[in-house]
């Protein structure tokens, strides 16, 4: 879990590499109920003009959670999460979520923790930001 | 196919037009179904007795979950590009959603407009939903903004 405390400006979070596939997309079609063809038949998605199948934006978007509230430990509470999706991203190709601490602001109580904003994103593996974001968390003291 | 101009003129007749509510109880399969999909092995999500022992007491949903609750939206056809693409998600949280909790979903058009992309004539909707649980208590605000090319 992650301190209040013991935070600074600057900061990266760990690192959450996925390896997504054909079959997760399909998991998550059907674990979310999104079953727009484009993430998981590939003629369909070819005919729509994609190179392939392509992941969720949501699926990218999940893994930004997991990624804030993984290392905000379970007695954080995400607030807020904003992503902006500016590529895609196939199945096959490693991805990698990161974060940095852009701000922190402890409640009027100090002993009951604070506020962190962070700077979140998705990266290909040539370092393409195809994910933009940020979030918003409560941690403890 | 209608122009870009055209289709965000009509599109833009509907901003404010509301779907119908739509009610979920959050079931701790589905969660736990949920989870397995994205690969987040996080035991808050799954497991009662970790759980237990958090600020939360016992077994929450994980934040995006709630993208998981239908909140339609009958939008008009506006006759404009042939395919849809997810430009982004933002999602504001003020209570956790639990298994049994029953969540109600409303979604409404927020804003309607056209963009010249690097790919040509783009199409964005962005619509909000409300997220409320049985006791009316507000859980989340969700907009999504879709992009048609």
């Amino acid at each position: 879990m992650t301190r209040f405390s013991e935070i600074n400006v600057g900061d990266e979070l760990p690192v959450l590499t996925k390896h997504p596939t054909t079959r997760q997309l399909v998991q998550y079609a059907g674990a979310s109920g999104d079953f727009y063809e484009i993430h998981y038949d590939r003629p369909f998605a070819e005919a729509a003009g994609l190179p392939g199948v392509i992941l969720h934006g949501l699926l990218k978007a999940g893994w930004l959670g997991e990624l804030v509230q993984s290392w905000g430990g379970p007695n954080a509470f995400v607030r807020h999460i904003e992503a902006s999706y500016r590529g895609i991203d196939q199945p096959g190709r490693p991805y990698h979520l990161k974060g940095k601490i852009v701000s922190k602001q402890p409640n009027t109580e100090p002993s009951s923790g604070g506020i962190v904003e962070l700077e979140i994103w998705g990266e290909d593996e040539e370092q393409h930001r195809t994910t933009l974001g940020s979030a918003r968390v409560e941690l403890e003291a | 196919m209608a122009s870009l101009e055209e289709a965000v003129a009509e599109g833009q007749r509907h901003v404010g037009m509301a779907g119908p509510a739509n009610s979920r109880v959050i079931e701790a399969g589905a969660i736990r179904r949920f989870v397995e999909a994205l690969g987040d092995p996080n035991p808050l999500y799954v497991d009662p007795e970790y759980a237990r022992q958090t600020r939360y007491g016992g077994i929450i949903a994980p934040p995006t979950f709630l993208c998981t609750i239908p909140a339609p939206l009958d939008m008009p056809d506006l006759g404009f590009g042939r395919i849809n693409l997810n430009g982004g998600s933002s999602y504001d949280w003020y209570r956790p959603a639990r298994p049994g909790d029953v969540i109600t979903a409303q979604a409404t058009l927020a804003e309607v407009r056209g963009v010249q992309g690097g790919s040509g004539a783009m199409l964005i909707m962005v619509r909000s939903v409300r997220y409320t649980d049985q006791d009316g208590r507000l859980v989340a605000e969700g907009r999504g903004t879709g992009i048609r090319r």
